[in-house]
């Protein structure tokens, strides 16, 4: 059996989840990193996706929106500002997301007209939470598009 | 001299007030419960969220492009009071006790020459607050139709927050509320939250050394903004539970006085029943001696 390593993840309102894990997928700003235990001190923020929890007693998956993971050699700590199991994610859940994401880009192209720094971090925002809606097999409504 | 059927009806009706209060007082422990229970859950993430802003605040803030939520704008003359209460009153000196400090702050401030501003978030402390400070009001957030606090009620306070001062619509941002001490003591908290304030606490600080992913710079611009929404929420379960622990004890001293006022009442009442009887049989004795 693996090494284990301790894992946390919570939010704002609770905490959802503190066991030792063999490892976890986590989807970070700049790309999925899988943390092991003895990683090297990390510290990333989220992009909207779905986290990967291997443990002792099988695979966990939640997906999470806005954050950030911090990793040291003996301890993973997940703080998502929304964080679901994945089995209790719904089509509304996916729905209200991804219109906030796209209410979210329409404001930045209404407030930075010449800027495109921040409508390009509104529009990947978007896509992420669309390609996670996909991802997990539910349908994004992508109308706002 | 109050008649006897007057004594009766008052008994009766403080009987029903105290009957009120005491079904209020055991609602508001049911609460308080909850909202415990609620401020607990949430301590986990916001003490991680502070831990590692900290961290991050220290190692970026002294550079010159550290984002202006963390250095501030320079200057401290405009000031915006968030001031939050309950939405509703009978919970003793809760929301006066944060309109008070609220109001000796502004007033503090207004001595000093600044601009002061004011956001309220609860319906109680504006009105407490709008006799003397009403022109200074910016706008208000109504939390009556919320049944529990989350933190999406958080986010939108903050977003706000956030928008005004990007607008340039103050230079610091400070948030009144309850910190909840006990059933019994509230503490009347001001906290500074924009530019974001942190305690120092370098000794106890990490030895670890992180990567940052991406650069320390962009996670602190993403994080800045959360950790307002994340203090805000902390602010809001407190308040939260700080309410219903004042409303508790506040009920209980008035189930406790209506108890008071029904005895002495009571007494009234016997004593008005006996002279009522003896002035009868007084009647009744001279009626008959003069036969």
């Amino acid at each position: 059996m693996a090494e284990t390593v301790q894992f946390d993840l919570v939010s704002p309102e609770r905490s959802l989840a503190s066991f030792a894990v063999e490892q976890v997928q986590i989807p970070g700003a700049d790309g999925d990193m899988t943390a092991m235990a003895g990683h090297a001190p990390t510290i990333t923020t989220l992009r909207p996706g779905v986290l990967h929890v291997s443990g002792p007693e099988g695979e966990v998956e939640y997906v999470v929106t806005g954050g950030f993971a911090e990793i040291s050699a003996d301890s993973i700590s997940v703080l998502a500002e929304r964080a679901i199991p994945r089995a209790d994610v719904t089509q509304e859940d996916i729905d209200g997301m991804v219109q906030a994401a796209a209410d979210a880009l329409n404001k930045a192209k209404e407030v930075f007209h010449n800027e495109p720094g921040p409508v390009d971090d509104a529009a990947k925002l978007l896509a992420d939470m669309v390609a996670m809606g996909t991802h997990i097999g539910l349908n994004p409504n992508q109308a706002n598009l | 001299m109050p008649s006897l059927k007057d004594l009766k009806n008052r008994i009766e009706s403080v009987k029903n007030t105290r009957k009120i209060t005491k079904a209020m007082q055991m609602v508001a422990a049911a609460k308080l419960r909850r909202a415990q229970d609620a401020a607990e859950a949430s301590r986990p993430y916001t003490e991680r969220f502070n831990a590692v802003l900290a961290g991050l605040a220290a190692s970026v803030g002294s550079s010159d492009s550290a984002p202006k939520l963390l250095s501030g704008t320079g200057s401290d003359q405009v000031q915006l009071l968030v001031v939050m209460t309950a939405e509703r009153g009978l919970c003793g000196g809760f929301n006066s006790s944060i309109a008070k400090l609220a109001r000796a702050k502004a007033e503090e401030l207004i001595a000093q020459g600044k601009t002061v501003k004011i956001l309220t978030v609860g319906k109680k402390g504006r009105e407490q607050l709008k006799r003397d400070l009403g022109e200074l009001f910016i706008g208000h957030v109504d939390l009556s139709e919320v049944k529990n606090v989350g933190y999406v009620n958080a986010q939108d306070i903050a977003r706000d927050l956030l928008n005004r001062f990007d607008d340039g619509e103050f230079d610091v941002a400070t948030i009144f509320y309850n910190r909840f001490q006990s059933v019994i003591s509230q503490i009347p908290t001001a906290q500074q939250i924009i530019p974001a304030s942190f305690e120092a606490q370098e000794d106890a600080g990490d030895t670890t050394l992180y990567d940052y992913e991406p650069d320390e710079e962009a996670i602190l611009a993403d994080l800045l903004p959360r950790g307002v929404a994340t203090q805000i929420f902390a602010a809001l379960l407190e308040n939260g539970a700080s309410e219903q622990g004042a409303r508790m004890s506040a009920m209980d001293n008035a189930t406790r006085n209506a108890g008071e006022m029904i005895d002495k009442l009571t007494i009234e009442f016997n004593r008005s029943r006996q002279a009522v009887i003896t002035s009868e049989l007084i009647e009744i004795i001279s009626g008959a001696e003069a036969l």
